[in-house]
Order: C-alpha cells, then structure tokens, then sequence
C-alpha cells in the first residue's frame, strides 16, 4: 500500500509548522507499518499531550489521544488486555520523560510489547517554548531566560537501565535508518524505546540561535555519529545513533498468560472443594456497630 | 445454596460483585483500606482468564482500566483517598471521551495521608467535582455487605449503560467489617453488557453519535471500525473539535445522559419510614448508627425513620424532596462537614427544618451521638 | 541495481508549507521553491530516484514515481 493509505486525509495539510521534524517522524513511522505489511486494524497508536501527541489523530489505526504523560499508562491498559494488538506510543520529550517519566520507566521495567517513541526536540513547543527535561544544561527557552542549570537524562540509558528490550536512536536528519530502526523495534517483542532527534525550528531553534529546520538537520548531521564508526570513535562528544539494546527478554503479556495457566489450572482442580472460597486470608478488623 | 453463604469483609463482598457482573480487568495500587480488592482480585481474575495489573500508582491505573475498556472488557480499579485524589485527571478523561469504568473509593480520613486505617465520608463532594470542568457522575454507596454486593453489580450496569466511569462510594468501617453476604445464583441479578455497535464493516461508524435513546454504541479497538478516542472536546467521530456548537452539544450530552435519569440510576432504602415526623437521612456505615436508633425509637413508639440514600451521585433530589415533606425535622447522619446535607437543604421546601448529626474524628457515628441531636430538635433535653 | 528511472514528482501543493528541507537536502539540485514558498521540480533530468525528498518531507507533500 502507499503510505497515503495508512493516514485520515481528511485531517491534511497536519498542523505542526513548517520545517518541524515531528511531521518526518510520522512519515518515516508510516514507511515502517507499510513494510512490514501490518494490519491497520491490529495497530493501535496511544500518544499523550503536546505537539507529538498530535500525530496520533493523522494516522488510519485505532487512535487514543490521552492524558500529558499518560499514553504508556493507557497503552499498558490495551496491551495487557488484548495482546494481539500492536501498540505504537509516540511522546514528546516533556511527555514521555518529565510528566510520564515514572510510566516510561515502569513500561520498561516490565519489559511490555510496546514501541515507545521519543521524539525527542529538547522543547515544549506546544505551549509556546519551555525548557523539558532533555533541553540539558546552558539552553534558552521562555523558562529559561538565563539559560538552563537543569542537567538533561540520556533516553538511551535511561532506558536500559530501566530495562527496555530495545533501545535505538535515531533522527530525522537520518531517515533511511530510522525507517530501519523503527522497523525492528516494532518486530521487536518486548518494550523497545526509539529515541529520535526532532527539530522544533520554531521554539527550540529560534530561542538557541540555531537556524531554521534545515540548519537544523545540518546540527543533527554533524553532532551525531553511527554506532561502531570511525568518526564516533575519533570524537567520542558525538551523539551515538543506532541500535544499543537488542534483546530477547520476558515479554509481561505472555509471563502473564502463564500465570492466568496455572491460576486457571488450580483453580479447577480445587473447585470441589469449598473451603477454597475460604482460602484467602486477610486481616480482619472487627467494627462494632450495633449498640451504644 | 449453602455454598453461597460466605462470611466475608465488604472489600471482598464488592469483590464478589464485581466478579458477578463480570469485571475482567483491574488495575490498581496498593492504599489502605482499598487494598483488599486488589489482593482478592489478583487471585480470582486469573482463575477465570481475568488480568489483574499492579500499576506504579493510582494515575497509571486510572489509566490503565481506560485503555482496556476500549478492548471491550469490563475494567475496575480500587483506591482510597490520596489516590483518588490523584486517579481526578483520569476520571475526568472517562467522562470526556465516555468510556465504561468503576472506581472503589473506600473512604478514609482526610484531607492528604488523613487517617488512613479509620473511617470518614469527606469524599462525597470530591467524587462529584474533584476533576476539574462541568460533567455529570454516578456515585453509589451501600451500608451493609449484601449491598455492596449489589450496588457493585449495578455499577458495573450503569457503567455499560451510560457510557460513563461509576463511583463506589464505600468507606473504611464497610470495607473492613466481617458480616454475611449470600452470593445470589447467575441470573438472580440482571447483568448489562457492553453495547457494541452493528454498524458493518466499511460503513462510516460515529462512536460518539448517540441514537434515539442517547446510547453510544461502542466499537472495541482491535475491531473493524479505527476511530479517535481523545479528553479534547469532539465530534461525532472522536476528532477535536472547537467549534462551540461542538463543544456546547458535548457538554449537553455528557450532563443530559446522567441528570435526565436520575430516576432510573437512583437506589435508596426506606427503614421505619412510613409516618415518620423525624427523618434521618444516611448512607454508607453512618446509615447502621441511623438505623439501630430508629428501629430503639420506633419500639418506643416515636415516630423516626431513616432515608438511606444507596445513590449519591446524581443526587436524588425529588425523592428526598418527597420523603422529607411532612417531616418535622431531617438530620442528615453523616461523617463530614455536612455534605449531603447541604444537598438535602438545597432541595426540601423547608432548609431550616434540616440538621446534621456528624462525627468528623474518624471514629463511626454512634446511635447515641444522633440521639443527642434527635433530643435537642425535639426539646426534650438529653 | 540499475538505476530508477524518474517518472514523475507528485507534489501536493495545498499540503506543502515550504520549509525547503527536500530543496537543500537534494543530492541534484532538482528542486526549488517558487514565489508562492512550495516546492516546483525545475531539473527532472537530473533525479536519481534517491526519494530522500520524498522520505523527509515532514507534510507528505511529495512523491517520486519511478518506472
């Protein structure tokens, strides 16, 4: 199929401003589904609040626009409860790493088949331009009139410290191989994180003095180096793209259905007897309510 | 049918009920004195092919219960208040974009950390208006473990059938207590399943046009029909919308669906009414105290009755009305600042006649502190 | 792989806002804005089917059609 068929037309031309790196995040992400020829009807995309969360009204998959923050905590929600389905989790950085830091970290903790993707533009450009948690250190934003003191998280390992089965990064610059990256992360069973380096040439680029969104590909050019290259090896300050994790690791729906086996198995064995309706104990806490 | 009889704490009799009406997915975080409904149902929803989650806090697992509704199960989560106060945003998010859920809310002392192991009912305003915005809710509330039961199963029904999150409005002397409960046989009590829609395949699907009656008819995600489901206000297709007759007619909807049936939703029970001049309105533990008292004055020969409300949320204001009209006096038993009384005050033809009898030092109202109150109103002196 | 012969660019015009990333980042120089900021093919001769325009754009605004 095109990738036209994969988006609502309807909702075109999107709403992002021109040159922002988000709209090449769901381009790339539409080439991924396409060549991996997954059902739209098995997709379900969950994002959160802010420019990011937008992307999730665009696409012909089941769509749930959340809560700031919240999007893995809903996807855990349709994940666990229908396993089947495939569950793409785009957030902004402040998203998915201030707000819904404690969701990405848990998500990852139980390793849930889930594709996190971080598009990362080091802004909350929605709302006009404040620093995020991943803006880092000596940065100009509307909060930020003195420049930033806040030290940013490093998403990659952050994410491996916390567990995550897959963890690449990417960015929009780069597009052939975040298709890649994209592509194996959703094949990926497990929670795999995409960290993507997006330009918000509005607020980010304007504030910091770097140019429009082309002078801002060109950072993500030069700033960053493959994985295992020459040129990262020869300037270890570049920023490693690629793949750092790969794992099979436990996925929490499938350790759960073993769980609801044997529960299951147990529970028939014993269903004869009927002390088992007895069998949970609890702390009793006697309240007398009858007389004075 | 003896199997059926079960000497049991209420958490576990809403337990029970939930698993009568068929809940098959929840999540939660561990609070007192909610935790009990975790505990049971990490057992029991396994044994029937159930998933039962743990979430990082109360927020997630607002969250967590929304997701899996739209899959189409029936989804719960249980808390008490420190995490209801934090499961707000998500509540409202149920209400904005109409997904079915029930939320146990085992009161505690408060406000913050409060008293965590004794009893208040200081969230009865807070499960009307604790999310922020105009919206309608359902809040039931039961004094007695056969009531849990059972107004955990209408939850669960009006859940379905309004499209709208349900509170349980329990507290921490019903959640803990041990008493009877007889667990009625499958089809004693009417169970309401999801309404799914029977618009076919490749025909244009509106998830939020109600029909006729005002129902939504739903879509589980996973099936034939891909939609938007988002807390922005929308249009019938689920997309944001601000155009203000948008916004305007969504708002309607959302209050139209719960206030124009407050017959339909409202639960009550009448003890020793029938006649009575002094009327003592109560629900939840507090309805025990208020009981106990009329049944001793009726065997007295005075005429006191008790209104106990099993439906807060939408207030029952006509029947209050109604019941109260020929009362010499209504006290509202409560363990609040008087909730529900300024609710009754605002709908009798008479405020003045409404008193409060209430404990608010997280110890149960007794039948002697309303009594108290019942002597004073009546001029005999204590 | 022989090289893709260019067919040619679609270019939705309503859904293009200009940003010039597919201009500046054309390996040929195939590309310009016009005087209304959208995107015009001005050298088809010179494409090599690379869709690296086509891959970026953030607006899904343009497509290259090979034989």
């Amino acid at each position: 199929m095109a990738i036209k068929d994969y988006i609502r037309q309807r909702y075109f031309p999107q709403m992002w401003c021109p040159g922002c790196g988000h709209g090449t995040i769901l381009n790339s992400l539409l080439r991924a589904v396409d060549e991996l020829g997954l059902d739209k009807n098995s997709i379900v995309m969950t994002s959160g609040i802010g420019c990011s969360a937008r992307i999730s009204g665009y696409v012909d998959f089941h769509s749930l626009h959340t809560l700031h923050g919240r999007a893995l905590a809903f996807a855990t929600g349709v994940k666990l409860s229908k396993p089947e389905l495939q569950l793409l989790v785009p957030m902004g950085d402040g998203d998915a790493l201030a707000i819904g830091g404690n969701h990405f970290i848990h998500a990852a903790r139980r390793n849930i088949d889930i594709t996190a993707i971080v598009m990362n533009n080091r802004i909350y450009g929605m709302t006009g331009g404040q620093y995020s948690p991943l803006s880092g250190p000596g940065k100009k934003a509307t909060t930020a009139p003195y420049t930033t003191i806040d030290n940013e998280f490093d998403v990659v390992n952050l994410s491996i410290a916390a567990g995550a089965s897959f963890v690449a990064r990417s960015t929009t610059y780069h597009v052939l191989e975040c298709i890649d990256i994209l592509k194996k992360a959703i094949s990926h069973k497990g929670f795999a994180v995409v960290e993507i380096l997006s330009q918000c040439p509005t607020h980010y680029g304007r504030k910091n003095k770097e140019g429009d969104a082309i002078q801002m590909l060109e950072v993500q050019k030069k700033t960053t180096a493959k994985l295992g290259s020459k040129a990262l090896e020869d300037d270890p300050t570049l920023i490693p793209r690629g793949i750092f994790v790969d794992i099979d690791a436990p996925e929490y729906c499938q350790e759960y259905d073993k769980i609801v086996e044997s529960a299951m198995k147990s529970a028939n064995s014993s269903n004869s007897s009927s002390s088992n309706e007895n069998r949970i104990s609890l702390t009793t806490k006697s309240c007398v309510t009858q007389g004075e | 049918m003896s199997n059926n009889i079960r000497f049991v704490q209420g958490n576990e009799a809403c337990v029970e009920g939930a698993l009568y009406a068929g809940v098959d997915f929840f999540a939660g975080y561990p609070i007192t004195p909610s935790t009990e409904i975790a505990e049971i149902l990490s057992k029991k929803l396994p044994e029937k092919g159930g998933k039962f989650i743990q979430m990082e806090d109360e927020i997630a697992s607002m969250c967590a219960i929304i997701g899996a509704s739209l899959t189409g199960h029936k989804v719960m989560t249980a808390t008490s208040g420190p995490g209801f106060s934090l499961k707000q945003e998500a509540l409202g998010y149920a209400c904005m974009a109409e997904i079915p859920c029930v939320i146990a809310n085992v009161q505690r002392g408060g406000p913050s950390t409060g008293n965590p192991t004794h009893v208040s009912q200081g969230d009865i305003y807070q499960a009307r208006w604790g999310t922020h915005g105009d919206h309608s809710i359902i809040a039931l509330t039961a004094s007695n473990h056969q009531d849990v039961f059972s107004v955990t199963v209408d939850a669960f029904n009006l859940a379905e059938t309004y499209r709208t999150p349900v509170i349980l409005l329990f507290d921490e002397v019903v959640g803990h207590m041990r008493e009877k409960l007889v667990v009625p046989e499958k089809g004693e009590f009417p169970i309401v399943d999801r309404l799914r829609t029977s618009v076919k395949k490749g025909v244009d699907y509106h998830p939020y046009l109600p029909r006729e009656d005002g129902r939504l008819p739903m879509s589980d995600f996973g099936g034939e029909h891909r939609y938007n489901v988002t807390g922005l206000f929308h249009d019938m297709w689920g997309f944001p919308s601000n155009n203000p007759r948008v916004v305007r007619d969504l708002l309607h909807h959302l209050i139209d669906k719960i206030e124009n049936n407050v017959h339909a939703i409202t639960r009550y029970k009448e003890h020793y009414l029938e006649g009575a001049e002094y009327i003592l309105i109560s629900y939840g533990s507090s309805a025990r105290s208020a009981i106990h008292l009329a049944k001793n004055r009726r065997e007295r020969g005075e005429k006191v009755g008790v209104l106990e409300l099993q439906s807060i949320w939408p207030f029952p204001e006509g029947l209050v009305r109604e019941k109260c009209a020929n009362a010499k006096a209504v006290i509202v038993v409560e363990m609040n600042m008087g909730q529900v009384m300024k609710e009754v005050k605002a709908c009798v033809d008479n405020p003045s006649k409404v008193f409060l009898a209430n404990r608010i030092d997280n110890k149960l109202i007794t039948p002697t502190n309303i009594k108290t109150l019942l002597r004073m109103i009546q001029g005999r002196g204590v | 792989m022989a090289r893709l012969k260019l067919k040619e660019h679609i270019i939705n015009r309503d859904w293009c806002k200009g940003c010039g990333i597919c201009v500046h980042f054309c390996p040929k120089k195939v590309l310009e804005l016009d005087s209304q900021e959208k995107v015009v093919v001005v050298r088809p001769e010179d494409c090599i089917c690379c869709k690296l325009c086509e891959l970026r754009c953030p607006d899904l605004a343009i497509e290259v059609i090979h034989e």
